[in-house]
């Protein structure tokens, strides 16, 4: 799904609009921190227009853009772990540990 | 030097003589003999929770739970009168599993007007009864009166749907006492907004509970995860509770913390600040009725600061609530001395913008962060356990919850075997 017009500059980043956790997350490992970083401060900078971009909707029957701005906004949650924190993808001493995500509410 | 009041016996833990403050020893962790022993005298026997009414909304809503550790798996359903059922999930045909998919070992869920056989299509209603027999006609005599679903005990209490394989069990809300009691009233049903997620570990269930039983790690272990400075000033302080309370065989913490929002705002990281939550949740209570003043069983303490109680609700449910205006849920479920199915889920008030949506996010990815670094030790502290080169260890006050969970699941063992001993000596008895 494209992004909202308004939001050209985040295009280069709109691989990152994935509607589930698992996605998300796989993503996340996958990715360098280069790309994460880069993603990070291209999104965090424009958290605040999105939310209220995405809330000049009704909630329960957002358009298909600013959806995908939401994905867009989730990842960016997703990211800022390894960005702000860990400096890896990974959550650090998690060794071999996982915790699969098996229902959330996918906007 | 204490931060926090603690009882006038001079601990939490020697207000309770029975638990003694001696070492713990944890082969109770490791022998197989035992979990056998566990498994009989504790999930056989033991209100056990599977699950929410918000999972079966209506007339046919259904899904089912895997209960290893019973040997058996259960069919929760609603049923026509609106009553939630369980029953065994097998055909009383042949006993085909009734209920399944592709995946015999899978749990499932959906909505049906019955439950039809895959083997021989025998049906049963949603309230268990046999209504069809293909080929009726070629059975000996059978009355389809004598063979609904063998049903087990399910009760209901605040919306959390228990079940117990013991047909005398006492009833739910007499077994959850007193800490139950006081959480009667909270807004569970409002929180409907809900995130599950599940792993397999390599330990034996009670490694988890004592991980989540307990904060005294939480800065040290989680010491990464908070900012430079607060991390530094949190392992200094260490953790105290602000009260623990036991009424056996349950328990509960009462823990502080969760600055919503933070003295300092650079306590906390960019993305807590611009959302305005964190691990504690959305720092902005939902506007939903329930919430002030709070049932009288959370914050006993009465505390300014308090941030988090969690109840243990023997033997493998844990709730814990959080003072932000949402709650979590975690439960264990054996499948082996040193394996069990790990299952969470956190519980929000739906969110009505894209705001407390993503608060709500970032609190889920942060639980995830934390609980994949608690979930690793767990398999280490299994392997050197089963080395039996220690096998008793020193808890300190703060472990108080954990010291309990073992005495009461070594103390069930030990009375099962009493009974089962006696009922053997009788049928001797008897027999001469």
């Amino acid at each position: 799904m494209p992004l909202p017009a308004d939001f050209a500059d985040l295009r280069p980043y709109a691989a990152w609009a994935l509607a589930t956790e698992p996605e998300r997350y796989a993503k996340r490992l996958a990715a360098s921190m280069d790309e994460m970083q880069s993603f990070y401060d291209a999104a965090f900078a424009r958290l605040e227009d999105a939310i209220a971009y995405i809330d000049s909707f009704p909630w329960d029957d957002l358009p298909d853009d600013a959806r995908s701005l939401l994905h867009l906004m989730q990842s960016l949650v997703m990211v800022s772990f390894p960005v702000e924190v860990w400096k890896q993808p990974r959550v650090p001493d998690s060794g071999a540990a996982y915790l699969d995500l098996i229902s959330e509410p996918v906007v | 030097m204490p931060h926090f009041a603690k009882p006038e016996a001079g601990s939490w833990t020697e207000q309770y003589p029975e638990l003694g403050t001696g070492p713990v020893s944890y082969t109770d962790s490791i022998d197989p003999a035992h979990y056998e022993a566990e498994r009989a005298a504790i999930f056989k026997r033991t209100w056990l929770n599977v699950g929410r009414v918000e999972q079966v909304p209506r007339t046919g809503s259904y899904f089912t739970k895997e209960l290893a550790v019973a040997d058996t798996s259960l069919i929760i359903v609603r049923g026509k009168d609106k009553e939630v059922r369980a029953f065994h999930n097998i055909c009383r045909h042949r006993g085909n599993k009734l209920v399944w998919n592709d995946y015999p070992g899978e749990e499932v869920k959906g909505v049906c007007r019955q439950f039809t056989c895959k083997y021989h299509a025998w049906r049963y209603d949603l309230e268990g009864r046999l209504t069809f027999i293909q080929q009726e006609e070629e059975f000996f005599g059978v009355d389809k009166g004598d063979y609904g679903l063998k049903q087990v005990r399910c009760e209901i209490w605040e919306g959390f749907v228990f079940v117990n394989l013991d047909p005398g069990a006492q009833p739910l809300a007499d077994y959850l006492g007193e800490l139950g009691k006081g959480l009667e009233g909270y807004p569970f049903h409002e929180m409907t907004e809900v995130y599950t997620y599940r792993a397999e570990i390599g330990s034996n269930w009670k490694l988890f509970v004592d991980a989540f039983a307990e904060f005294y790690h939480a800065p040290v272990l989680h010491q990464k995860q908070a900012v430079k400075g607060e991390a530094d000033k949190l392992f200094n302080v260490g953790f105290e509770a602000l009260h623990y309370e036991l009424r056996s065989p349950h328990s509960m913490i009462s823990s502080w913390g969760g600055m919503a929002p933070p003295k300092d705002p650079s306590m906390v990281k960019p993305i807590e600040r611009a959302l305005r939550s964190g691990l504690f949740g959305p720092w902005d209570r939902p506007g939903i009725e329930g919430l002030d003043p709070l049932p009288p069983g959370l914050n006993p303490a009465r505390h300014r600061a308090w941030g988090t109680d969690s109840f243990t609700f023997f033997p493998n449910f844990m709730l814990l609530v959080w003072a932000p205006g949402w709650y979590l849920t975690y439960h264990y479920w054996p499948t082996a001395v040193d394996r069990h199915v790990f299952e969470t889920s956190l519980h929000f008030v739906p969110p009505a913008n894209a705001r407390e949506r993503l608060g709500q996010e970032l609190a889920a990815v942060t639980f995830k962060e934390y609980a994949l670094q608690d979930a690793n030790t767990l398999e280490a502290t299994q392997t050197m356990l089963k080395s039996r080169a220690v096998t008793e260890f020193p808890l300190n006050d703060q472990e108080i919850l954990l010291r309990n969970l073992h005495k009461v699941a070594r103390d069930r063992v030990e009375a099962h075997r009493v009974d089962e001993h006696k009922a053997e000596e009788d049928l001797d008895a008897a027999a001469r």
